[in-house]
């Protein structure tokens, strides 16, 4: 895939969001399901780039943010017992349990390592056979392919201390929520590009019937966000529903069969709490029984964990479009990415961490392009 | 160890303790590896302390800067430590409008170390002092017991002399300044994750990691109105915009389209979940510079082998002082916030 210069970017803006403002005709409200398209809406000023009548509802899909505070909490009990090397991605570090981060575990001592792939932890796991290897397995079903690729191979190759800490989600039950719930305001959503990459697009079709709404599958790039809004601002003015596809060079139909048959291999759905929406029936993926050895939860006695959010935290609003970072009192003032609340706020695809990150606190929007006067290219 | 331990350095192929004890050892270890690189007469004199004459020019000033390197790997694309460690320190004298003359040099070195790595580190820092147009005239050696440090850490310490009239500082920039990058930014941090993750890209990305010297020397000959400039390390072209728009108590504005990035640096940013804009340089440099003479240091940068990458990214503006705000490269607009953490640890 070639890379556009900027000019051609921005020239490439500038055409879909005048096709945007000619289609539109009323108001419009679209949610964009995954945390990476947030993040790459608020970063690139996307929505400055909208006409008035397009409302962006930011969605539920952070993994890091909905990982709830419980898993968290065994996390980091687990990471704190003699010998274990606990390993995770980098995003996880910085999130808060009731007491503490695994950062904080790491500075006082805990063999805590980050890691960009699972079957890293494997390796690990090979060259310390004294010593237990945890693998933070979070995410939706874009991350969990790969988790459970190294839990199988630890299981055939017979790595009795590799375990894995899962607490995967997936996306369809919480788009089903989201439009179950009687204040949601969802007219049309941004599909996630990569969970479809995995998922193909079958799950959706009877999301998008039952509700009459489009679900257009979109990437990440700024270029794929404006392109998906435009079709799904089309399909709603014809008042069609369905799934479209925006991001078909990732994202074929059928999805990766090879992934999903390992994804039923290994795991089983479950129900599954979401940190700031509480509990989603069939929304979880947990390791099947055939691999309870390699199951964190079966090895270390962390299950009785329970704990409780602040009830200033408004995120479980923010993840369902109800609300946005700025309505919420504490934004900003007792909820910073430092000092976080709550789960919108821990990770940068947060749609809270993402706005205050990228400045969206007092600035008039009348003051945003100013800075641009005498400087065009 | 004692200092009378008999035990000569030619027998060692790798550090011992007893390298680190102020006796033979030591002596041997100066002499067989550090002297013969750095060859000034000033060090050859092994003296408590090194000796400097005193710029008698009236109005010049003494500027001197300080600073340790622990990157890890010790040798990387496009450099190792012994280069960073010269270059580090060089640059951040450059760019205070300082013609660099002295530096010096201390090693803490990790038992076990091969005595043929520290050879080939210090021989860079040798060939990278005459690059940079300095001498090192001082130093000194510890070892620490094995996995106490890794490997070599080096600190290294610059004297430098600014020219009567000079008068750079991150507190100058003024509203109208424009806003210079001197190359595309990202290199050297992308360049060490790639050896350190095993990130293999199409083509093979080198450190920038290079002395300033005659680039900034360049620069400030033409007369031109530079009123800071600064080599964006830790925490990349962002900190220096952050620290331009505290100091200065100005507002920043850059067009994300013209700062100058590689394809390899924005491909394994994305891969990685980096932003090229918070990765380290270390031979790069950012200029406020008097909006009229903007294109004139320009074309004196890009005419120069380190500059040819070089872009007007921004400017300094006056509303919203100490943020830095950017026109994506789609055209939105947003603040650029300052690095929370650390994006990259032992990247110099």
């Amino acid at each position: 895939m070639r890379r556009l210069e900027p000019i051609e970017s921005r020239r490439l803006a500038e055409h879909w969001a005048s096709e945007i403002a000619r289609h539109a005709t009323r108001p419009w409200k679209i949610m964009e399901v995954c945390g990476g398209q947030t993040q790459a809406i608020v970063k690139f000023g996307l929505d400055q780039l909208l006409p008035p009548e397009i409302e962006l509802l930011h969605g539920p899909g952070c993994p890091v943010c909905v990982t709830p505070l419980e898993m968290v909490d065994r996390a980091l009990a687990i990471a704190q017992v003699p010998g274990v090397i606990f390993c995770s991605f980098g995003d996880m570090l910085r999130v808060p349990g009731t007491d503490g981060d695994l950062l904080r575990l790491k500075a006082e001592g805990a063999d805590v390592r980050v890691l960009y792939s699972p079957l890293d932890a494997l390796t690990i796991a090979r060259q310390n056979p004294g010593r237990r290897v945890v693998f933070f397995a979070i995410g939706f079903e874009t991350t969990a392919p790969a988790n459970a690729m190294a839990i199988h191979q630890a299981r055939q190759r017979g790595l009795s201390n590799f375990s894995a800490l899962c607490s995967h989600v997936l996306a369809p039950p919480a788009m089903l929520a989201i439009l179950q719930d009687p204040e949601q305001r969802v007219q049309a959503f941004l599909g996630p590009g990569h969970v479809c990459s995995v998922m193909g697009l079958s799950e959706y079709e009877p999301i998008a019937a039952q509700f009459s709404v489009p679900i257009v599958v979109t990437g990440f790039e700024p270029l794929d966000l404006l392109e998906g809004v435009c079709l799904a601002v089309r399909h709603l003015e014809a008042g069609r529903s369905g799934v479209d596809n925006q991001y078909a060079r990732v994202v074929q139909a059928r999805g990766n069969p090879a992934s999903q048959a390992l994804l039923e291999q290994v795991f089983e759905v479950c129900d599954r709490k979401w940190r700031g929406i509480g509990l989603l029936p069939n929304s979880g993926l947990r390791l099947r029984d055939e691999y309870r050895a390699h199951d964190a939860l079966s090895v270390f006695d962390v299950g009785e964990i329970t704990t409780e959010e602040p009830a200033e935290c408004i995120s479980g609003q923010v993840l369902r479009g109800l609300k946005k970072p700025t309505e919420c009192p504490a934004f900003g003032l007792r909820c910073t990415p430092e000092s976080p609340l709550g789960a919108t706020m821990v990770s940068s695809e947060g749609a809270c961490a993402a706005y205050h990150a990228y400045g969206r606190r007092s600035v008039p929007a009348a003051r945003l392009a100013r800075g641009a006067e005498g400087f065009s290219p | 160890m004692s200092a009378a331990c008999p035990v000569p350095v030619g027998r060692y192929s790798q550090i011992v303790l007893g390298h680190g004890s102020g006796g033979r050892l030591s002596q041997e270890l100066l002499e067989q590896v550090f002297l013969p690189a750095f060859s000034g007469a000033t060090l050859a004199a092994l003296e408590d302390q090194a000796f400097l004459s005193v710029p008698s020019e009236r109005g010049a000033r003494l500027a001197f800067t300080t600073d340790s390197f622990v990157v890890s790997p010790l040798f990387f694309p496009g450099g190792d430590i012994g280069r960073l460690s010269v270059c580090g320190t060089v640059n951040d004298l450059c760019v205070g409008g300082a013609v660099a003359h002295s530096l010096s040099a201390a090693f803490v070195l990790e038992e076990g170390l091969p005595i043929a790595d520290l050879k080939t580190i210090v021989a860079s820092m040798a060939a990278t002092c005459r690059e940079a147009g300095v001498e090192i005239v001082t130093g000194d050696t510890k070892v620490v017991d094995r996995g106490k440090a890794d490997g070599v850490f080096i600190t290294t310490s610059g004297l430098g002399v600014v020219p009567p009239g000079r008068a750079l500082s991150i507190s100058n920039a003024r509203v109208g300044d424009a806003l210079l990058v001197s190359g595309p930014i990202g290199d050297h941090g992308v360049a060490i994750l790639s050896v350190r993750e095993g990130i293999d890209f199409e083509t093979s990305l080198l450190s920038d990691c290079a002395p300033l010297t005659s680039l900034t020397r360049a620069m400030l000959e033409i007369g031109a109105n530079i009123h800071c400039m600064r080599d964006p390390t830790r925490g990349g072209l962002s900190s220096v915009l952050h620290d331009i728009a505290r100091h200065s108590r100005v507002g920043v504005w850059i067009d994300e389209a013209r700062v100058p990035v590689r394809a390899e640096v924005r491909a394994a940013s994305d891969m990685l979940g980096l932003d090229p804009l918070y990765i380290a340089c270390e031979g790069r440099l950012v200029a406020a510079i008097a909006a009229e003479d903007a294109e004139r240091v320009l074309a004196t940068v890009r005419a120069h082998p380190l500059g040819q990458g070089a872009a007007l990214i921004g400017k300094v503006v006056a509303e919203q002082p100490g943020v830095v705000r950017m026109r994506s490269r789609v055209g939105g607009e947003r603040v650029v916030p300052l690095l929370s953490g650390e994006q990259l640890p032992r990247i110099c």
